[in-house]
């Protein structure tokens, strides 16, 4: 049987994660087919084409899927999935808008965000905020997964698969598109940046995490925080590391003035590196730190800051 | 316009869950249990749309064993009118729950049905675009924001910021944590909770099928990490990770 490995995208580009999506694809077994759905998607499908172990990709061109609304989307997934064993995507919000959508209506389960694939009918999959690793085996015919991107290294490029194009499904008329209201930085992304700076309410301000913009700067660094930080209004949601909002691994993540509660935890715990800056001693995040230095983050972080400036 | 929440029964997210040691689960006797957050904020929705004249009734929903009871009254006492309680002592399922919700949806017909986004215990994310799908309904997911009218305005967080939809109503919304801030409930509210009514239901009545599809195989602790060491000065922290982490 193939897999089909949905693709989120913007038109011009698919998302990073798609490649990790093909990863997890192709541990599975099978072709791996990509659907590309939009409008005036092209240079995304040849970007997906290009995904190493990518074996077609299909390109649904109707103006339903400028905006990717799941009701229409999902309609189309339905229509194709007879032909696949499985249907996977990466654990993005788009994926977890989309994915039950199509699982229902195919009266499947849905394996959320899986971070190993133990056959291809079992897959490992966090639960209680990751603090404990549940397997679980799918009795149902089709297999919908979405799997976390950081678990599965992305796919390489190189690749040359053939783009089919097999036209829409229409719109089912429920929902439509008004506008969106993107943070524009400049930054790496927060969920594939190699280095990422947080900052929790220890910040104290939104006027405060400039601080840490200048620091994530200098090292080429995505910024993130805590709830707590994005609920006070420091910084806007997108921010948010953790249980309900993203999931981290890079290479270093500097958590700062971040006390360190299981639900954020969850959501950085398997970077590289941690380095936890706080003024107390006792916060939980010293114990998943690899490097903590006590003290007030209004000298620390100016220190730091200068000290790599120099190197 | 009625509206229809559903409130999970979940260990309190402060609990440090433990792995039982036969690994078929977490341990749950003893744990304190509390209704799930993102359901508080579900409950708190529906009744400010009923202060402001949107909702005519709200209706708060649970599935699960009998002390789900507790949860519903909760949410009674934050100013629900009334609960439907599916006594299920099996292990429920996103699909099962979302065919369960869907049954009550086509007994009361609310116009509108607020879940949470996730429940904090097996963290699936599921329910709610299930039960859209199953209903053939619009999905608000991840809600900032909500502004009735014709249909629903939904502002909904997203990767890279916040989007804003237009919805048919009815529709399913499923909540994020900035779509308002839960109150909590009166001494007054809470004893007159006691009076409101609860109509229990089972699967069987309702005809549904709520056999799990996922077979749980074992479930184990996650690999643990260890405390590092502490530096005291930033220059060597500086050196630590240049040279022994080797990540700057
Ligand atoms: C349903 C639910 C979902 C949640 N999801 C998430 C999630 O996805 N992500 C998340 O992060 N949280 C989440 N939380 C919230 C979580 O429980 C914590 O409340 C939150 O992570 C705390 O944020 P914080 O560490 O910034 O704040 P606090 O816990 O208040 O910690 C602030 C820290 O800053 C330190 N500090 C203060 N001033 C200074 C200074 N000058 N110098 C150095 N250190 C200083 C303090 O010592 C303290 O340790 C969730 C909670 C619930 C109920
Ligand atoms: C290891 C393991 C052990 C388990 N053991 C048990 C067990 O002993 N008993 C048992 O009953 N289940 C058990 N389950 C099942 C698990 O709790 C279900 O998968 C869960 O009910 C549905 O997933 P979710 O709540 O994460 O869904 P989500 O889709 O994340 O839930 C989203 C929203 O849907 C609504 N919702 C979901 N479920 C209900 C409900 N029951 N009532 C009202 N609203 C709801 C809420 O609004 C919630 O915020 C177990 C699962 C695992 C993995």
């Amino acid at each position: 049987m193939s897999v089909l490995v949905v693709a989120a995208h913007d038109g011009k580009t698919v998302r990073a994660n798609v490649a990790n999506a093909v990863a997890a694809a192709t541990q599975i077994g099978g072709d791996v087919h990509v659907l590309v759905a939009g409008s005036g998607a092209g240079d995304a499908a040849k970007e997906a084409a290009a995904i190493a172990g990518v074996a077609k990709v299909l390109q649904a061109e109707d103006a339903a899927y400028a905006n990717w609304m799941a009701e229409d989307v999902a309609a189309l997934v339905v229509k194709l999935a007879p032909g696949y064993g499985h249907i996977v995507m990466a654990a993005d919000n788009v994926g977890k808008n989309l994915m039950p959508r199509v699982a229902a209506l195919l009266d499947v389960a849905q394996v959320s965000e899986a971070i190993q694939i133990v056959s291809p009918d079992t897959f490992v999959r966090p639960i209680y905020a990751g603090n404990a690793m549940a397997t679980v085996q799918s009795t149902d015919k089709i297999k919908v997964v979405t799997v976390r991107p950081t678990n599965f290294k992305a796919a390489a490029g190189g690749g040359s698969a053939a783009i089919e194009q097999i036209g829409g499904a229409g719109s089912a008329g429920l929902s439509n598109y008004v506008g969106a209201e993107i943070s524009k930085s400049e930054r790496p992304e927060l969920t594939s940046a190699k280095i990422v700076v947080s900052g929790g309410r220890g910040l104290a301000s939104g006027e405060n995490f400039k601080m840490l913009e200048t620091l994530a700067d200098k090292l080429g660094a995505g910024l993130g925080a805590s709830r707590a930080a994005v609920d006070a209004g420091y910084v806007p949601n997108d921010y948010q590391v953790g249980q309900t909002g993203k999931v981290v691994a890079p290479d270093l993540y500097i958590a700062i003035g971040i006390s360190g509660a299981i639900q954020h935890l969850a959501g950085m715990k398997d970077s590289k590196t941690i380095v936890a800056i706080n003024k107390d001693e006792e916060a939980p995040i010293f114990q998943v730190a690899d490097y903590g230095i006590v003290g007030d983050l209004f000298q620390i972080v100016p220190e730091l800051t200068a000290a790599i400036e120099k190197k | 316009m009625k509206v229809l929440v559903a409130v999970k029964r979940v260990i309190d997210y402060n609990v440090k869950i433990r792995v039982k040691a036969d690994k078929t689960g977490v341990e749950t006797a003893n744990v304190k249990m509390s209704m799930n957050p993102f359901d508080e904020i579900a409950v708190e929705e529906a009744i400010r749309m009923k202060e402001k004249g949107k909702a005519t009734e709200v209706i708060a929903f649970s599935a699960g064993p009998a002390q789900c009871q507790e949860t519903i009254r909760t949410a009674l006492a934050m100013g629900a009118d009334r609960g439907v309680h599916v006594l299920s002592d099996a292990e429920l399922q996103p699909l099962a729950v979302a065919k369960l919700m869907k049954a009550v949806v086509d007994k009361e017909q609310p116009g509108l049905v607020i879940v949470g986004k996730q429940a904090i215990d097996d963290d699936s994310n599921q329910t709610g675009q299930m039960l859209a799908a199953l209903l053939g309904w619009s999905q608000g997911t991840f809600a900032n924001k909500l502004e009735i009218g014709e249909g629903v305005a939904v502002k909904r967080e997203v990767d890279g910021g916040l989007e804003n939809v237009m919805l048919k109503l009815p529709a399913v919304i499923t909540t994020d944590l900035r779509l308002n801030e839960p109150r909590y409930a009166s001494l007054p509210n809470i004893m007159k909770a006691k009076k409101k009514p609860i109509e229990q239901l089972t699967s069987e009545a309702l005809g549904v099928d709520v056999a799990p599809r996922l077979k749980t195989l074992k479930v184990e602790e996650p690999p643990t990490r260890k405390a590092g060491i502490k530096v005291k000065t930033v220059a060597e922290l500086v050196e630590k990770l240049k040279n022994e982490a080797g990540v700057i």
